[in-house]
């Protein structure tokens, strides 16, 4: 008998059929991500009405806002006029007619580049730490910036910034010399003793001398000008860089085995950790001039800065403390194993593994610290939330101006704070090494 | 000084002791071998201390704080205006950051004693009053027990306020704020039922409102303020200094020399009190270690009393205070300045 | 002929100090020293060379004067006749008050964003994101003037509750009362009221020790039937009926204590131009208190976030291995071992959040440093030892903090090697 039927074999496969609709596309998405439980199905609702009903509520007074007028007064007429009786609306005028004073505060005017170039350099001066993609060559520079930052803010005769950095080609030279002579601890000594004291007797009459030979100057500003966004700047970025150095020697302190050093680390540590940074402003400004011989008088901006610099210096040690307590040991006693001593270890194995580790902390760090640079508004600075508001509100003009300036502030700072902060998780994701 | 500014900083500080201004030293030397006065004011207070759009301060204070510097150094631009709030005022003058404090200070007992200050003369007299809501329909402040007052913090005006209410025996809640601002935002708001300051005060942030008919200031003033510049206790020449100078824009409204005609008034004017004030006669000048043309300089800074009152508080200006206690003693007013002689 | 042998020599070299890793440290540590005492020195001599330049000395005798000025938020008894010293306890109870309170509703908030930013649902995690983004980045300053704007303008004055058809009425059957000055609500009043206890410097409200007394009495009482049942059950497999005797001790002691003093409720009514009668919590409070809490809770959130995220996947992967729900391998499984991480930076926020509660003043809220570092300051001009005090109050505060918490964290460290 012979089979007259072919088995069924199938030729061609049916196209798959598309996925019911609940399992697809944005219908699937929101099932899985908005309403996959009745409590995500609160919760979504409740997310979503908050959104509408804040946007509802702010975003016409935003939208009617007045951007040319020359008085709060003026903005209010117009607004009247264009929207009818008792419609209020956002007076943006205020913003257009005092921008440069709430990132420049009273720094002249015909001056503005200094400010602005002195912040690009710094850009540029601080890329080389946070990148590592940039030739370290570039780390020079950074080096070099602090004096030349200096210069170009606060003007002058050239010759006092290049002096000062003068004094650290003094220690250098100091300690070659002496080394020989006299081995390495003296030489260390040396090192630090040379620039203090080039610092305090030679560097003024040399640069004073240079001066009358080559004047190369350019126009004082003085700090009393200094306001807004330059003043915040200023503070924050010089507190963290002359308090980095003082907080590395905080942490070695914290970690030392010495009792005497370890104690006094601590010491320092807790007690600016444990008291407002206000009580330390206020002493900058009350106080300080009673700790210092009768008749020290220096302003007010470099005495805020020195706290500013202890305040950050303790937050500082504690992030190196950790960066140092998250190196395995193996590290430490390899060091040893190599035969180098304590110094030779920290700078060679320690410190560039701790550092790189901490420097999403430090800059955790520098964002608060930016942000506590409203606080000086209490010892009479003219800082860019309240400072310059207040003085801004004084003027017969815009009395009476509420939330404009503080929305346009605190748009800056959170731009400003915003970027450091994801440039802080870029690096963390990039410094974990584990995997999972 | 920038010299010094950072090399401090490098130095830790330390040691820098006795290069700056040495205490014992008289304030006018000082001044004079600086070239610039550092007079202390509000860090914004509307028609008394303000910075305009290019940092320029002025106001009614600051026109002390001119009106000095061209008296001893013969320009009124040289002046460095150091924004004090009222809790570093007093130590800012104490510590020789500032040589004048001009920021509407209250003479009192206690500052011009304990804290080692010395007020030299009132600029301003003022009194501590009440802002309402009309509808409230309060017409005194006897009516106010019980109610909600913004007052602003820092200042003479909380201990008033307690005294007024003691007296009277009244209770109230107290809402303490740092800024005008923030008093105004609280008051219009109705946060509070009523906002107490100084009637200056009161009548500036009223004149700024959308609607300032629908408030009033009630008539109860419930204390005397004073207001004056003042100078570190101990230092009696520069108090002088500053002392007259104020007299002498006082002095000059009583006699009608105004910054237009002071010119004219220095060659032409036949009164002998006129002559001496100007220096052209007698030496005055001298006796308080300045020019003979020192009181000239101060009025042709901003102008004498009078016209100083009118541009920045005066009631052509926004703010329209009247002259009222502030009007010559010829007018009714209590500003009356000691002969010149 | 001598045999020449190598002693070691005898005697000490100075240079050894240097040289000698035996004599290092303690070189080090001598030059350190004195180079601190003379610096501590210098600054003690400055300082009495300024005095006495000033004609002033260091004098705390301004703290027993009469204050002169009136609080709007007093937790012990005060009025303008009491003391500056008596103003400084009233700031500082307020300052403890609202760092507390901020304390835990941070912690609340922290662990509930911190872990709503890991959730599914796409909707919230992005808000818990835009959240801690928004709050971290911006001044805190400007939040509690934010906060504190937002309440005054959008709450009605209690004047709005006035009349036949009122703006505004009150909720809760008519006990409860939003306004933009306070929120009123009912409280209890002591008809028999103990009054205070004055030892010394130290005040006690009677009423108030009577009634902790009586909830730590109970709970304890509790904890005590409970055990005794729980042996009686072991030892004989049969649990005696409790129910009603918890509830007994629990309540039983408290309500004795509230009948004891004549408790009653007193609501709020509108009288003359505020509230009178019951509690008014004053907004300038709840505003820095949400202004506080807010801002340190997105700090919270990420560090509870880094927590959980610190916690191996094979531990949740293990959990779920058990068959747990993901909310019970959460609280079981992840939360407690995230703990450990979350801890120690948890203190620092907790210090981070009293410290910045002295920006109090902004809002009018009269903390330690709105009356001692204020109000008193200002009217005395003592600004040294009013400063010099501040700190160390602050110093003092944070100690206990960070003291506190790290005996609890070594309680819950992990014992390794």
């Amino acid at each position: 008998m012979k089979a007259t039927s072919d088995p069924f074999v199938r030729r061609e496969m049916l196209a798959p059929a598309a996925p019911p609709i609940t399992e697809a596309g944005a219908v699937k998405w929101m099932r899985e991500n908005l309403f996959s439980s009745p409590l995500n199905v609160i919760l979504t609702v409740l997310g979503i009405g908050a959104v509408v009903y804040l946007v509802s509520h702010i975003a016409p007074w935003m939208l009617r806002g007045v951007w040319n007028a020359g008085s709060l007064s003026e903005c209010r007429q117009i607004i009247e006029a264009r929207y009818g009786e008792g419609v209020t609306g956002a007076c943006w005028a205020l913003i257009r007619e005092r921008w440069p004073q709430y990132l420049f505060g009273f720094y002249p005017s015909e001056l503005y580049w200094r400010p602005v170039l002195a912040f690009v350099l710094m850009l540029v001066a601080i890329a080389p730490v946070l990148f590592d993609a940039l030739p370290r060559k570039m780390l020079w520079f950074a080096l070099v910036y602090p004096a030349l930052g200096f210069w170009l803010l606060w003007g002058g005769s050239v010759w006092v910034p290049v002096m000062a950095l003068a004094g650290f080609g003094v220690g250098y030279v100091a300690a070659k010399v002496v080394q020989p002579l006299a081995g390495t601890i003296l030489a260390s000594i040396a090192a630090v003793l040379a620039p203090v004291l080039w610092w305090l007797f030679a560097a003024g009459p040399v640069a004073a001398a240079l001066e009358s030979l080559i004047p190369i100057a350019l126009q004082e500003v003085r700090s009393r000008e200094f306001g807004g966004f330059i003043l915040a700047f200023t503070i924050g970025f010089t507190g963290i860089a002359f308090s980095l150095p003082l907080g590395v020697l905080l942490a070695l302190g914290r970690q030392s085995d010495m009792f005497i050093v370890n104690k006094l680390s601590v010491g320092f540590i807790e007690f600016i950790r444990g008291v407002p940074l206000i009580t330390l402003l206020f002493t900058a400004s009350l106080l300080l001039n009673y700790f210092l011989p009768p008749g020290t008088d220096f302003d007010i901006i470099l005495r805020v800065i020195i706290m500013v610099v202890l305040f950050a210096a303790a937050y500082i040690a504690e992030v190196v403390r950790g960066g140092l307590a998250a190196l395995p040991r193996g590290q430490y006693e390899a060091a040893d194993a190599l035969g180098l001593d304590y110094f030779k270890a920290q700078r060679l194995i320690i410190m560039p593994q701790a550092l790189k580790i901490s420097i999403p902390g430090i800059v955790s760090t520098f964002i608060g610290l930016f942000k506590d640079t409203t606080l000086v508004v209490f010892v009479g600075l003219l800082d860019p939330l309240k400072g310059i508001t207040d003085a801004v509100r004084a003027s017969t003009d815009w009395k009476g101006v509420y939330w404009e300036p503080y929305i346009f502030v605190g748009a800056i700072f959170f731009i400003i704070c915003f970027s450091m902060s994801r440039y802080s998780m870029y690096l963390e994701n990039k410094l974990k090494t584990d995997h999972r | 000084m920038k010299q010094s500014v950072f090399l401090g900083t490098l130095a830790a500080t330390a040691l820098i002791a006795g290069g700056a201004l040495a205490q014992g030293t008289s304030t006018l030397d000082t001044v004079k071998a600086r070239g610039e006065l550092n007079c202390g004011v509000n860090t914004g207070l509307v028609g008394f201390a303000a910075p305009d759009a290019n940092g320029n301060w002025q106001g009614f204070d600051v026109a002390i704080c001119k009106a000095v510097a061209a008296a001893v150094l013969g320009d009124a631009s040289k002046v460095v205006y150091i924004p004090t709030t009222s809790s570093d005022r007093f130590e800012q003058l104490t510590s020789g950051k500032i040589d004048l404090l001009s920021r509407n200070t209250t003479w009192t007992f206690s500052r011009d004693t304990d804290l080692r200050i010395d007020f030299v003369g009132v600029n301003y007299y003022d009194g501590q009053g009440f802002m309402v809501r009309k509808d409230l329909g309060v017409s005194s402040a006897k009516e106010l027990n019980g109610a909600t007052i913004c007052i602003q913090t820092g200042t003479t005006t909380e201990l008033n306020l307690a005294d007024y209410f003691k007296a009277n025996n009244m209770a109230y809640t107290a809402v303490p704020i740092e800024t005008n601002a923030e008093g105004e935002q609280q008051y219009l708001a109705g946060a509070c039922d009523a906002y107490t300051t100084d009637a200056s005060g009161l009548a500036a942030t009223r004149a700024a409102f959308a609607d300032p008919e629908n408030h009033i200031i009630l008539p109860e003033i419930v204390s005397k303020e004073p207001l004056g510049p003042s100078v570190r206790h101990g230092d009696n020449a520069w108090g002088d200094i500053v002392r007259w100078t104020l007299n002498a824009l006082i002095a000059a409204e009583e006699y009608g020399i105004t910054s237009t005609n002071i010119d004219e008034l220095e060659t032409s004017s036949q009164n002998p009190e006129v002559q001496r004030l100007l220096g052209t006669s007698g030496e005055l000048g001298k006796m308080i270690g300045l020019e003979p043309n020192w009181a000239m300089n101060a009025i042709k800074a901003g102008g004498n009393y009078g016209e100083i009152f009118a541009a920045t508080i005066g009631e052509s200006t926004p703010i329209g205070l009247a002259r009222g206690l502030n009007a010559q003693w010829t007018q009714g007013g209590l500003l009356y300045a000691p002969p010149f002689r | 002929m001598a045999v020449v042998t190598d002693e070691p020599k005898a005697g000490f070299r100075l240079g050894m100090l240097i040289y000698d890793t035996r004599y290092r440290s303690i070189t080090i540590q001598i030059v350190v020293l004195i180079l601190v005492m003379a610096g501590v020195a210098w600054l003690v001599d400055n300082l009495l060379r300024n005095l006495a330049v000033l004609g002033r000395g260091i004098d705390f005798s301004f703290l027993g004067n009469r204050s002169g000025y009136d609080i709007n938020q007093t937790l012990v008894e005060y009025t303008n006749d009491s003391t500056h010293a008596r103003a400084t306890l009233v700031g500082l109870l307020n300052t403890l008050l609202v760092a507390f309170l901020g304390c835990v509703a941070a912690t609340v908030v922290g662990v509930l964003a911190g872990v709503m930013r890991l959730s599914k649902n796409w909707v919230i995690a992005r808000l818990m994101t835009v959240y801690v983004e928004v709050f971290r980045n911006i001044p805190l300053l400007l939040w509690i003037l934010i906060i504190f704007a937002v309440f005054t303008e959008a709450l009605p004055a209690p004047n709005a509750f006035r009349g036949e058809n009122p703006a505004a009425s009150m909720v809760l059957f008519d006990t409860v009362a939003f306004t933009n000055r306070y929120t009123a609500i009912p409280w209890l009043i002591f008809d028999n009221s103990m009054g205070w206890l004055t030892l010394g410097p130290v005040y006690l409200n009677i009423d108030l020790v009577l009634i902790v007394t009586a909830v730590v009495g109970g709970v304890f009482a509790n904890r005590a039937i409970l055990r005794r049942a729980k042996r009686i059950q072991e030892a004989t497999g049969e649990r005696p009926t409790t129910w009603w005797q918890p509830i007994l001790a629990l309540f039983g002691p408290i309500i004795a204590v509230f009948l004891f003093l004549g408790t009653h409720v007193d609501a709020p009514t509108l009288q003359g131009f505020n509230f009178t009668g019951g509690l008014q919590v004053s907004n300038s409070l709840v505003a820095l208190w949400l202004a506080l809490t807010l801002y340190t809770a997105a700090f919270i959130a990420e560090i509870v976030r880094a927590g959980i995220n610190a916690v191996s996947r094979g531990q949740s992967e293990a959990a779920f291995a058990l068959g747990l729900r993901p909310g019970r391998t959460m609280s079981l499984v992840i939360l407690p071992q995230a703990l450990r991480v979350i801890i120690p930076p948890l203190i620092s926020q907790y210090l981070n959040l009293t410290k910045n509660s002295s920006l109090a003043i902004a809002v009018g809220y009269m903390d330690l440093r709105g009356t001692l570092g204020g109000i008193t300051l200002n009217q005395t001009g003592r600004g040294l030892e009013a400063m010099m005090l501040l700190m160390l109050i602050y110093l003092v505060i944070s100690l206990i903090i960070s003291g506190t918490m790290n005996i609890y964290n070594n309680s819950v460290r992990l014992k390794e090697r």
